[in-house]
């Protein structure tokens, strides 16, 4: 434990010391922000019919995506890791006594934290001051506050869980650029990055329901803004509990078996 | 050929700071150190000389290579290569020079070396023809046949540095500037770039300036050095000159029959002992070989003794020791 | 034109070298703004149109922009990744060749991948043209590529503005992305369901509105009056380089005498 936990520190400094980066990312995100917000509101003000989420609700999302985008982008690579994997290099890490998934795991989670803590709170800030209709609406109710907290933190570890299994995909394909782009593509538009789930067509959203991704995103900002109820969040950290085990359960067996492969070829 | 005159160079480099509050203040107001890379550097080279330019590292070499290939603008002096002041007029100038940085590539990675050549000579807008017996000229002194069709990644740096500086001379430049073009080299490969170099030197008169930590090359290769420390220049003349002023230095390696205690011998300094060996240094200005030998004699028992000039790589520590660098 | 040509040409082989992944990041190009179009599509689905626009009218915007940054992206790569030419100190070498520094810039890189983005956006252009009910003159046909070109002189711009940053620092350069990601993001909308401050500054400052929203009106037959500055908007768009190239040679010189 002591070993991921260093490992954790390291990486944080390490992103830490990129202050000015993230003074860049903040005010990207923040025109991003707006631009997204300023075109559903030309959709909603020209809009007949209504639609199944309000704009404030919307808004919401798309401040919380920007804030969080550390936390649920798929596309966030760590070179290190690549190289580590294609040059062949990872014998090196086969010598270290702790368990590769469990560090390589601190790795990544390290970085999406201390990425999303140097940008969310200034982005989250401001927002929550804007002025209307831009701004950033307080939490639903505390206890839904509390359930977003808890559903973001489920949906960042089971969106490790899923950047490893890209990761140990990489020692079967040996070449991450192609592979990894496409499925971070549809991945994060399954889980809501492109458009907000609520607003996708009813046959998409039965397939995004069932599929892992949109726990990492949608859900958790939807508990935000009280669009998904009390109880329904409730159910759905459960369900998030369920996906986390059953996702670094089906990660540890398959790195297990990579693994094996790399000792046996002697790579 | 080249005057170089009263060159000076400062650079402002920003201070690194630690701490967010200082990284916050850095975000609007940096505070700079001024480093003096050139301080009122002078020196004249001629048509056909080959010169070595030496200095510790941060002495200020890159920087004059820089300014005198035209990539920077130096804060006051002069500089006249073939009448051409480097920095003005760049596209002009650069025709007439070839330049080779030892530690980067100038081909293009993934293409066969004669790809790169081609392309260099639409750069250089080369005449067809001329560019096909550069080329084969180059090929036959630089041994090429056989690697010419070869992508650069697939090259050994050995082979890969010929090809650098054959890159350099397709254009038929009257100067060429080799900043550390053995670095990194086998002990073959070497010998073999500095033969192409005093080869294309004799045959095609190119004046070549060329920086190196590897004093052999000098050796090889320069009649003249030029020695420049924290921005100045210390020395500029012939590397016999030095020899002379060194040569009196030599060192003394005796092997003896077992003595138990260290000696003592008036005019030697010791350099190390044990009872089988020694290694002294005797300044033959002051104390004559002979004398030394019949002192050592009368305390030791000898068996052999070998005696060694000081190695150019030695003279020139001594060089920047006297300097203070 | 000659030599930059014959630098598109040891460039290609140079990637040729690697063609599985050539295609697979060429697939994943091809995917990205795909999604992005997915997006709209299924937008459109629900609300029907947008302050008035219709969906191929909308496509039609977005492929335009698209095609423009894919372009750039393709063959401005050297600008767009700079930082790196700079760090290493490749530049240096750019200086010691009797070429100007732009084509060779250009010339250092390409990344032809993005023939899978551009692919993706011609498909786009291709059916949105095909559903609008305008009549296409030659005069038309004129303006709609003058409007691609235009694009790609703007981001081409905005690459150099970026790249002449990295003679000061190499940090914070995400902020360049504003104006490309950002500003291809918002361009694939045409700029009158923005705020005004936002279509303002998109027209007069970085011209994007020319390459698209103006020139657009007129393909659609919604211009009033004059038509003729909807049909010379593109060409402020492509003025905006003059600007960006000073910049550039203002960064050079900053270079040359401070050498950092």
């Amino acid at each position: 434990m002591k070993a991921y936990l260093s490992v954790f520190r390291l990486r944080l400094t390490n992103v830490m010391q990129y202050r000015t980066a993230a003074l860049a990312g903040v005010v990207t995100q923040f025109f991003w922000g707006f631009i997204i917000i300023m075109v559903f509101e030309a959709f909603y003000s020209s809009s007949v019919v209504s639609p199944p989420i309000s704009l404030e609700q919307l808004i919401t999302y798309v401040w919380l995506q920007q804030a969080f985008l550390a936390f649920v982008m798929l596309w966030f690579r760590d070179n290190e890791l690549f190289e580590l994997i294609t040059t062949g290099n990872i014998a090196y890490e086969l010598c270290r006594p702790s368990g590769i998934y469990g560090l390589w795991y601190a790795k990544l989670l390290a970085q999406r934290l201390a990425s999303a803590l140097l940008r969310c709170l200034p982005i989250l800030g401001v927002a929550l001051l804007l002025p209307e209709p831009y701004r950033l609406p307080l939490p639903a109710n505390p206890l839904a506050f509390l359930m977003f907290i808890l559903a973001l933190l489920f949906g960042l570890f089971m969106m490790v869980s899923l950047s490893m299994l890209m990761y140990i995909s990489v020692f079967v394909t040996l070449s991450p650029a192609g592979s990894m782009l496409m499925f971070a593509v549809v991945g994060e538009f399954l889980a809501g990055m492109v458009i907000p789930v609520p607003l996708m067509p009813e046959w998409l959203q039965s397939i995004v329901y069932v599929l892992p991704f949109r726990w990492t995103a949608d859900f958790p900002f939807r508990v935000y803004s009280g669009h998904i109820g009390l109880e329904e969040a409730a159910v759905g950290i459960a369900i998030q509990l369920i996906w986390l085990t059953a996702l670094v359960g089906i990660g540890r067996f398959a790195m297990a078996k990579a693994l094996r492969n790399v000792v046996v070829n002697g790579g | 050929m080249i005057k170089v005159e009263g060159l000076a160079k400062a650079y402002h480099v920003a201070k690194r700071s630690s701490g967010v509050k200082e990284a916050m203040k850095a975000l609007f107001k940096r505070e700079y150190k001024v480093v003096e890379a050139l301080k009122d550097i002078s020196f004249t080279i001629e048509p056909g000389e080959i010169v070595g330019y030496i200095g510790p590292n941060g002495a200020g070499k890159s920087t004059t290579i820089k300014v005198m290939s035209g990539i920077l603008v130096p804060d006051s002096g002069s500089c006249t290569v073939m009448g051409y002041t480097p920095w003005e007029d760049r596209v002009n100038y650069v025709k007439h020079i070839g330049v080779v940085f030892g530690q980067r590539s100038q081909l293009w990675w993934d293409v066969p070396v004669i790809d790169s050549f081609d392309l260099l000579r639409d750069i250089y807008k080369v005449p067809e023809q001329e560019y096909q017996s550069t080329l084969a000229l180059l090929t036959e002194t630089l041994e090429l046949q056989e690697i010419i069709q070869m992508p650069v990644r697939q090259l050994s740096l050995g082979q890969r540095m010929r090809c650098e500086i054959a890159a350099s001379l397709l254009h038929s430049p009257s100067v060429l500037f080799l900043d550390e073009p053995t670095i990194g080299l086998d002990a073959v490969s070497k010998i073999a770039v500095r033969r192409f170099i005093r080869t294309i030197n004799e045959q095609k008169r190119v004046t070549v300036i060329l920086t190196t930590h590897d004093m052999n090359d000098i050796e090889a290769l320069a009649n003249r050095i030029i020695l420049i420390g924290k921005g100045k220049l210390l020395y500029d003349g012939s590397l016999s000159a030095i020899r002379d002023q060194f040569g009196t230095k030599k060192t003394m390696t005796v092997v003896y029959s077992h003595h138990a205690n260290p000696f003592q011998v008036e005019g030697v300094h010791i350099e190390s002992w044990s009872p089988e060996r020694a290694v002294l240094s005797v300044d033959t200005s002051e104390v004559v070989i002979s004398d030394v030998l019949i002192r050592l004699s009368q305390q030791v028992e000898l068996l052999d003794v070998a005696i060694e000039t000081l190695p150019i790589e030695d003279m020139i520590v001594q060089l920047y020791k006297e300097h203070q660098l | 034109m000659r030599l930059y040509s014959k630098y598109v040409g040891v460039l290609f082989k140079s990637q040729m070298q690697y063609r599985t992944s050539f295609w697979l990041l060429a697939l994943g190009q091809f995917l990205v703004p795909f999604s992005v179009f997915a997006g709209l599509y299924f937008l459109f689905a629900r609300f029907g149109q947008i302050k008035g626009w219709e969906f191929h009218e909308v496509a039609l915007c977005f492929s335009i922009i698209h095609m423009s940054y894919a372009i750039s992206e393709c063959f401005a790569r050297g600008f767009d990744s700079f930082s790196v030419l700079v760090g290493n100190g490749d530049f240096d070498r750019v200086l010691v060749r009797p070429r100007s520094t732009v084509l060779q810039v250009l010339g250092s890189k390409f990344e032809f991948s993005r023939v899978g983005k551009l692919a993706q956006s011609m498909i786009v252009l291709g059916w949105a043209t095909s559903q609008l009910s305008t009549e296409w003159t030659i005069l038309k046909v004129l303006v709609l590529v003058l409007m691609i070109v235009s694009g790609v002189f703007v981001f081409t711009g905005i690459f150099m503005l970026a790249a002449t940053m990295c003679f000061w620092t190499v940090q914070g350069l995400e902020i360049a992305n504003i104006f490309t990601d950002g500003g291809r993001e918002m361009a694939q909308y045409p700029l009158n369901i923005y705020q005004k401050w936002v279509t303002r500054f998109f027209t007069f400052v970085i011209p994007f509105g020319c390459v698209n929203y103006l020139p657009l009106l007129y393909l659609l037959d919604k211009s009033t009056g004059n038509p003729l500055p909807y049909i010379l908007a593109p060409l402020a768009g492509i003025l905006f380089i003059a600007p960006c190239l000073l910049v550039w040679h203002t960064g050079v010189r900053h270079y040359r005498s401070t050498g950092s």
